[in-house]
């Protein structure tokens, strides 16, 4: 049966189900996400008000065989930036998705009454249910109760405390296969979630089907081929499936270009302390565990189980990002400290690495000395837990809050703080940062893998040359991947081993029974990134918001003592497409 | 002369973290990779004081030489 778009009103409390419109046939993930809001939210609405939506979608493989292809997209107006937004995340609501043959999942309206409710989708439709018990419930009490509710098995989206409150750090949260949560973390769509009263949706497992191939045997070839390149490549065959996304923070703090002390530096003297090396000799002496994967048919495998002292559970899902977010930036060298932060602000729903960045924007404007680990469990547990006026303050995000203390060294694009390679001396990803269509970030266009990892080619860090290109390419090519459902560590695969890039358009033509080649698939990519472009110059952005803030050009970062030396017009050449 | 040598992810597998190692002046990194047993084609990147090196470049005293198999993430 064909796929279909599901929509949920929840002004009055309706749900349809409708067929796809011919020209979102082709499109999944991110770029059937992103046309939706496109097509259908005011690009001046306000991101909190009833005329945003909030949309779901499988990528174009999901629930296939294709190894890694269970990434969930979701999209809006984002509430922190006020651009477009895609984030997208593992767990398994993608997979139950894509079996149900829900193409897409779109929210709109928003309720006159003020009462959380749930959502149940099922095959013949979505059921709403008021739910207030669960008001003020973190996600991992939101995902056991919805689980004791309903037999058998169901995957659960939900938003903890901070959604509910509508702050722009608040994340959305998807059930993993183990009770455990992933975020799709950046934008602050959880704030858009909360705003429609939404707290959680319980997808339906019973009535799913697998989804249909239409040329089985070419699909099971390639994926083959393509699941043999994952494991084949030594970043996602071993590297990442030993050490997690953590094996970064040493060689990007050798590079000097980890941000350290609210990006003052590009070296942490406690980089070893939280490296993935000290992660994985930890996990070894508490019986934690490595490779494990965040959704079925993942063969990469980064995730881990990461204990505390006491051999107990502690967090999941421990990624760089987070880790270089709390512990460099604001100078905490203690994993544990930064394991319990990374369960707490899962359990609230917060972005790690917006929530982190803002910690140590409010440690240089004097909230809590920088290296205050246990300062910073605090607060997130009794102040952006709690929502009190502090929690709320820093809720905002690192843009806000260094307004407040009247800095001039915060560290965001459009409003998104920067992730974990200084633009200075990884420049290639700061041309990603400036013209993202998402505001600041690094999964847009990964530049760090020419810049520094020496993927896909080799492009000196250091020098402009080479860089605009560098970043166009690499988020045309994700734009693409991020439609497709799947996860972008395929890329360090499909970046060096040119099998692997063509099983995936072989994949996408043995499933729908088309003949897409190469080109047509950047073609998709370029698209997507216009749409979502037209979309924020609409909103009312320019290419004057295309830009690093000033400190970059202006504090030379030690140890490489460089500057950020990229003009307005340079910048401006990476629309040249 | 003196130089210091740091390896990463599995190269520190029966190796070490960070060595300071005393060579002869003018020897280049391949002489080095070849005295630790590391197999060239598992090399990803080479740091050289924190910037990209290669196999044929000497060392000078007081470098530090990073090497590292193929890694990422993000």
């Amino acid at each position: 049966m064909a796929d279909k778009i599901y929509r949920v009103n929840m002004s009055d409390l309706s749900s349809s189900i409708e067929d796809v419109p011919e020209s979102w046939a082709g499109l999944g993930g991110r770029g059937l996400t992103s046309t939706i809001v496109a097509a259908e939210v005011p690009p001046t609405c306000h991101p909190l008000g009833k005329h945003n939506k909030l949309v779901f979608a499988p990528g174009l493989l999901t629930g296939t065989m294709a190894a890694n292809s269970g990434r969930l997209s979701v999209g809006a107006k984002s509430p922190l930036s006020g651009t477009i937004k895609e984030s997208n995340a593992g767990g398994t609501a993608a997979q139950f998705f894509a079996r149900l043959g829900v193409k897409a999942l779109i929210i709109e309206g928003k309720p006159v009454k003020d009462v959380l409710y749930s959502l149940h989708v099922k095959k013949d439709g979505v059921v709403i249910t008021e739910a207030p018990e669960l008001k003020g419930k973190g996600n991992f009490d939101t995902v056991n109760a919805i689980l004791a509710k309903h037999e058998g098995k169901t995957a659960v989206i939900s938003i903890g405390q901070a959604g509910e409150m509508k702050m722009a750090v608040s994340n959305i949260s998807v059930k993993d296969p183990e009770g455990n949560i992933r975020s799709a973390g950046r934008g602050g769509l959880g704030a858009v979630m909360g705003s429609k009263n939404v707290k959680c949706i319980a997808i339906d497992a019973a009535e799913s089907s697998a989804v249909e191939i239409h040329d089985p045997d070419a699909f099971k070839a390639a994926a083959k081929v393509f699941a043999k390149a994952l494991v084949d490549h030594p970043v996602s065959g071993q590297g990442l499936p030993t050490y997690g996304t953590a094996v970064l923070v040493n060689i990007i703090n050798e590079a000097g270009s980890l941000p350290t002390k609210n990006f003052t530096s590009g070296q942490f003297e406690g980089a070893e302390k939280i490296s993935g090396e000290t992660m994985l000799e930890l996990m070894e002496a508490r019986g934690g565990k490595n490779r494990h994967g965040c959704h079925p048919g993942c063969v990469i495998r980064c995730s881990q189980v990461y204990n505390d002292a006491n051999k107990k559970y502690k967090t999941s899902g421990f990624e760089y990002e987070s880790i270089w977010a709390m512990g460099a930036d604001c100078c905490v060298d203690n994993l544990d400290q930064i394991a319990e932060a990374d369960m707490l602000m899962d359990d609230i729903g917060v972005d790690t690495i917006e929530t982190a960045v803002t910690f140590g924007v409010a440690m240089e404007g004097g909230l809590l000395p920088f290296g205050d680990g246990a300062g910073i469990l605090k607060m997130l547990k009794d102040d952006i837990g709690m929502g009190t006026p502090l929690g709320r303050l820093l809720g905002s995000g690192a843009g806000v809050v260094g307004k407040a203390y009247g800095l001039t060294r915060v560290p965001v694009v459009k409003n998104q703080a920067i992730p974990a390679y200084d633009p200075r001396t990884v420049k290639g990803i700061g041309i990603t940062y400036a013209t993202s269509t998402m505001g600041a970030d690094h999964t847009a266009g990964y530049a760090v893998t020419a810049n520094i990892l020496n993927v896909g080619g080799t492009v000196d860090p250091l020098k402009k040359e080479g860089q605009v290109d560098l970043s166009r390419n690499l988020q045309i090519a994700t734009a693409a991947v991020d439609s497709a459902g799947l996860c972008i560590f395929v890329a360090f695969a499909a970046l060096d081993i040119p099998e692997a890039f063509s099983a995936i358009v072989d994949m996408l033509n043995a499933r729908f029974g088309i003949s897409l080649t190469a080109d047509d698939v950047s073609a998709l990519g370029k698209t997507i990134l216009k749409t979502e472009h037209d979309f924020n110059l609409a909103a009312g952005f320019t290419n004057k918001d295309d830009r690093l803030p000033e400190f970059f050009a202006e504090e030379p970062l030690p140890p490489h003592n460089v500057v950020w030396d990229f003009t307005g017009e340079e910048i401006d050449a990476f629309w040249d497409f | 002369m003196q130089i210091t040598v740091k390896l990463f992810a599995n190269f520190r597998n029966n190796r070490f973290k960070n060595e300071p190692r005393t060579i002869a002046p003018d020897t280049t990194v391949r002489a080095i990779v070849a005295e630790l047993a590391l197999v060239e084609d598992e090399l990803g990147v080479i740091l050289i004081n924190g910037r990209h090196g290669s196999l044929d470049q000497r060392l000078s005293e007081g470098d530090t030489l990073s090497l590292f198999p193929l890694v990422g993430g993000g």
